[in-house]
């Protein structure tokens, strides 16, 4: 009885004891050298893991920073300039500095503004349909409504409105990592500078047709009238195509181009509600959509995403 | 037993209904949209601007490199615009619109071409005549001829082949071109071989289609080169691969052309437009397209003027019947659904197909029973389950380890999964993925 | 507009197989077994495979339902024939808790906890079988004798199949020649005038279904006569080299379900190959397996464990038995 115990531990300890051996051959034979400010960086980074910053992940961007001499043009934009700054301290190089940006949707053609005309069958990724054909709707330009920009979004920051058929970005929960910038087929997404008190104005629309065809498509189409343009006092908006964009970094964020735009297809997001208003002549089905989708937008949580 | 291709295949409802009516003379259209985009390859340049007058067959939009072709005015008349058109991809493209000068009397002359026989021009004046004339692979490929027929001189082609498969179902638009100018077939393909030296051309027809087989037959008597092969009935016969595989029992390499073979492949269609190219110097301007479907009263094959609005030819054979859900240009194997009858007519519309309520409609997809019918049915030998599933996951390195970028796009997988599986949704999209991370590669 | 133009991208026709008719194919195939085993067994067949069908249903029912949430597919006919096979795979007097435990394990632990249809890997049926056949050994192998056109319970009258028969005699160092005496006939065993599992006693029955599948294509004939003539030569050697030690071939073709697991279980659509290539190897596999089972293993009976052993290949199978590609002229460096 003894014996058995004696040989079951005998065995035992020898079998560790050459497994240690085996183990402490391997780990010094294939040991690989690495930098120990890799891991300090690494350390700093979100690790999210989202690739926003074009680096596989954030260890690989760690050893990027780490191992190029000029850094100058990497950025994560999860962490923002207080990771950068933290970086640049640990590294001792020139970082640049970023405004935050956060993403928003430049289409607000929801299911009661922009009739369906088609139904689509097949798989339901954007990235397939769009393959299919312009979409469910008479606008090739907007949004397909299939949800790759949710399905990818690592960060619960979109989900998607059922009653509008669009995603909807939920600002505070943005990182700005550009996943959605990327999965979107139309390319409908943008990022733009997050300016104080997310106070953001921008066109909601990307369709590229002549205004009376844009219309039928879609009530709040940009329609190409350039009014905006003609009123903006920065000159910071540009029509191409039939369409205008407002450029971020000149404008001023006066909200003239808001109230000149005929079919309400500026967006404005945040800002407190005009004192006076006269009551204008609108369409109300219009401009009942505009509002919802900035007040959706600038809500905390939604109900269940 | 019949020649056809040994792997996959399968036999959907033939539904030839038209392939009794001969082929109608469509009214001139008054208005036509000519799509730059009509071929594989380069867009052609656009040479005419609003407000010009248009001769019929004068040049309006010019080839734009080697893989591209030119673009010829169907009617004489005025360029009202030049105009983004939805057309059969689904997108706005930019199109030449001209109206119809309805007191030009060229456009209501029935232009008379008797057969001519004798070939009179050497190698060099024929390829140029086929370039300039805007001759497309009418097959519905739409692949510019003149490349195809731009010979290398380290391959050396030996045999011609005349595609006259047609194993779309209710398509029998190059049926009835077969019966109708059979002699005019038989004198392209002599022009063909005379201009590339080649002294053996066999003509492929499936064997549903034996009014066409004896036809032609009896065409090409007086000239022993050219064969007549009847094929079994079985789709996709009439792709390229398989149709050479099936006659000649030469298999193209992966990543081939038929040239690797030894063989060039022509659709009959493309043969009777080098014949009217190369004998009375008429370039594309029209072509047979067969409207079709289960509730069409007046199906029929038509020649049509590239430009037409499909709903021209749908008010032609009665108008739309009730309970049409679905367009389809093309065949229903591999054609596109559009979305309204607006789309024009291009180079590659062999027909158009109303589609009602109750087969229009996809099944919701199940879960794979792992059967192995799509195995089965796949003429490349591939695993289209497989193929989806590393699709749809994004693993498309290991996508094109298994061969996805050789599937010819049939359908065969789809047509057959017990599940209603969207296999060939899967795929298309992975090889466009694969496509694009290698050019991004290069 | 109610009804818009639909666009999908091509194929726009559908031929006109569907899971559900490919799933009703197998069940008439079904049939004439079923039929058999009524009459050979009478009442208790039918109950036996009324509560397993019944049992596999709700099983799935309320896993899908209230475990997992997802969409009930009960419709389908997967687990009505899963239930169904199960039933003909066990002997038609266990009792009735133990078919439910069997219905449970077949459909709660081998199909859904992979993810349903289509993801299990090893044949629902069979894991039932072979689970209760482990846990429960002495009822899984006492079988009610056939007795003919017999519409009462036959729990008092139990027997053994003749591969049992054999194996329990050679044991005892008898030779085949007295054995044999013991043994139903050969013709007997093609009818089903035997003692066995439910549904695998009548070769006849079973092979009409069987050819039924096959003209229906539902299953090609590379899986069921790729082992069964490989279970024949190989029984064939064997008892050529000694026939007083080994049965003949066609008592072990006719007998312990190696019929109903070549046409109905092996050919399984989910958990076999999907290339041909790939589904002769795996017949070849249960083949050889059964035969080693039988002849040198402690079961009597080995075409069970045979299929789930070679139900783990298969994915290996499919992965180094590809289609030919077209134009590859390099071929597979394993064929």
């Amino acid at each position: 009885m003894s014996d058995s115990v004696l040989y079951s531990a005998l065995l035992l300890v020898s079998l560790g004891v050459i497994a240690a051996i085996v183990l402490y051959i391997v780990s010094k034979k294939f040991y690989v050298y690495e930098n120990p400010l890799i891991g300090e960086v690494d350390e700093i980074l979100p690790a999210a893991n989202c690739g926003g910053c074009g680096s596989p992940g954030c260890k690989a961007f760690a050893e990027k920073l780490v191992n190029s001499d000029d850094i100058s043009e990497l950025f994560c934009p999860v962490g923002g300039n207080d990771v950068m700054k933290q970086v640049s301290a640990i590294l001792g190089k020139e970082v640049a500095e970023k405004d935050p940006t956060v993403a928003v949707l430049l289409c607000q053609g929801s299911c009661e503004v922009r009739p369906k005309t088609t139904l689509y069958q097949g798989p339901r990724t954007c990235a397939i349909s769009s393959m299919v054909y312009g979409g469910e709707t008479d606008c090739q330009y907007g949004c397909l409504g299939d949800g790759d920009c949710v399905a990818v979004c690592d960060f619960d920051a979109m989900y998607m409105d059922e009653n509008t058929g669009l995603p909807v970005i939920i600002t505070d929960k943005c990182t700005s990592c550009g996943a959605c910038v990327k999965a979107c087929p139309r390319d409908i997404i943008e990022m733009r500078p997050r300016n104080k008190r997310d106070l953001k104005i921008f066109v909601g629309c990307l369709n590229q047709d002549k205004g009376g065809i844009a219309k039928k498509a879609c009530d709040v189409a940009c329609i190409g009238c350039s009014k905006c343009e003609d009123v903006c006092p920065k000159d910071a908006i540009t029509m191409d195509n039939n369409l205008a964009y407002i450029d971020p970094v000149t404008c001023t964020l006066c909200r003239k181009c808001v109230e000149v735009c005929p079919t309400h297809s500026i967006i404005e997001t945040n800002f407190p509600p005009k004192k006076i208003r006269k009551p204008k002549e609108e369409k109300p089905k219009v401009a009942k959509v505009a509002s919802v989708k900035a007040n959706v937008e600038s809500e905390k949580k939604p109900a269940d995403a | 037993m019949l020649k056809t291709f040994p792997k996959g295949g399968i036999h959907p409802e033939e539904n030839k209904i038209t392939s009794s009516k001969a082929i109608k003379k469509m009214p001139i259209p008054k208005v036509v949209y000519v799509p730059i985009a009509q071929h594989i390859g380069i867009p052609s340049e656009i040479i005419v601007d609003k407000k010009d007058k248009v001769e019929i067959g004068q040049v309006i939009a010019k080839s734009g490199g080697f893989v591209s072709s030119n673009i010829h005015s169907p009617i004489a008349g005025t360029v009202t615009k030049l105009d983004m058109i939805v057309d059969t991809s689904g997108y706005k493209k930019q199109c030449i619109v001209i109206r119809t000068d309805q007191k030009n009397e060229t456009n209501f002359e029935e232009p008379v071409f008797p057969l001519k026989k004798e070939i009179t021009m050497d190698q060099k004046d024929i390829l140029q005549h086929i370039t300039n004339s805007g001759i497309v692979g009418l097959g519905g490929a739409t692949f510019p001829s003149h490349v195809k027929l731009d010979l290398k001189n380290d391959n050396k082609v030996d045999c011609l082949i005349i595609n006259g498969v047609e194993c779309e179902p209710y398509l029998t638009a190059d049926h009835r071109l077969m019966l109708e100018k059979a002699d005019e077939i038989i004198v392209g393909i002599q022009i063909l071989m005379h201009a590339l030296h080649i002294n053996e051309a066999v003509i492929g027809i499936e064997n549903n289609k034996k009014d066409a087989i004896k036809v032609l037959k009896q065409a090409a008597q007086s000239d022993k080169r050219i064969k007549v092969a009847a094929l079994q009935v079985k789709y996709p016969q009439g792709s390229e691969k398989q149709l050479i595989k099936a006659i000649l029992k030469r298999e193209v390499p992966k990543g081939g052309l038929p040239m690797d073979v030894g063989v060039i492949v022509h659709n009959v269609g493309t043969i009777f437009a080098i014949y009217q190219a190369v004998q009375y110097n008429r370039p594309l301007i029209e072509r047979v397209v067969t409207v079709t479907g289960k509730n069409i009263e007046n199906a029929s094959n038509f020649w049509v003027k590239i430009g037409t609005p499909i709903k021209d030819l749908v008010e032609e054979v009665g108008g739309m019947p009730e309970g049409t859900r679905k367009i389809v240009n093309g065949g229903p194997m591999m054609g596109k659904a559009i979305k309204n009858t607006d789309v024009p007519v291009t180079k590659g519309t062999s027909g158009i197909l109303l589609i009602s309520e109750n087969e229009a409609s996809r099944q919701e997809a199940k879960n794979c029973i792992r059967c192995g019918q799509c195995v089965f049915v796949c003429p490349m030998g591939l695993e289209p389950h497989l193929l989806m599933n590393l699709s749809e996951k994004g693993l498309y390195e290991r996508l094109a380890s298994e061969d996805a970028m050789t599937c010819i796009e049939c359908g065969s997988c789809s047509y057959v999964c017990p599940s209603h599986r969207p296999l060939l949704d899967y795929i298309r999209f992975g090889k466009s993925i694969i496509k694009k991370l290698n050019t991004a590669k290069n | 507009m109610a009804d818009p133009i639909i666009i999908s991208a091509s194929p726009h026709v559908h031929s006109a197989r569907t899971s559900k008719k490919v799933m009703y194919d197998v069940l008439y195939a079904l049939i004439p077994a079923f039929l058999v085993s009524i009459y050979v067994f009478g009442i208790s067949a039918l109950i036996l495979t009324s509560v397993a069908v019944i049992s596999c249903l709700v099983f799935e029912y309320i896993i899908q339902k209230y475990l997992l949430k997802t969409k009930v597919t009960i419709t389908d006919g997967s687990a009505l024939i899963t239930g169904i096979l199960l039933a003909f795979n066990l002997p038609s007097n266990l009792p009735i808790w133990m078919i439910i435990i069997g219905a449970l394990i077949a459909i709660g632990v081998a199909k859904l906890s992979f993810g349903g249809l289509g993801y299990n890997i090893f044949n629902p049926a069979l894991i039932g079988r072979v689970f209760l056949l482990v846990c429960f050994p002495v009822q899984m192998t006492s079988w009610p004798t056939a007795v003919e056109n017999n519409l009462t319970l036959v729990d008092a009258v139990t027997g053994e199949t003749t591969l049992g028969i054999i194996k329990e005699g050679l044991m005892y160092g008898e030779t085949m020649s007295t054995i044999s005496e013991q043994l139903p006939s050969t013709m007997e065993l093609f009818i089903g005038i035997t003692s066995g599992s439910a549904g695998e006693m009548s070769a006849l029955a079973l092979l009409l279904g069987g050819i039924f599948l096959i003209v229906r294509k539902v299953i090609t004939w590379h899986i069921p006569i790729t082992m069964l003539v490989t279970m024949g030569v190989m029984t064939g050697i064997f008892w050529l080299v000694n026939p007083e030690q080994y049965a003949n071939p066609l008592i072990h073709l006719l007998s312990g379900g190696a019929i109903l697991g070549a046409f109905y279980m092996a050919t399984d659509l989910v958990t076999s190959p999907m290339t041909k290539k790939g589904m002769v190897i795996f017949a070849i596999g249960i083949a050889v397996i059964t035969v080693v089972i039988r002849l040198f293993g402690a079961y009597p009976e080995g075409v069970s464990f045979a299929i789930l052993i070679m139900n783990a290949f298969v994915p290996l199978i499919d992965k180094y038995f590809k289609p030919r590609r077209f134009g590859n002229k390099i071929k597979s460096k394993i064929m």
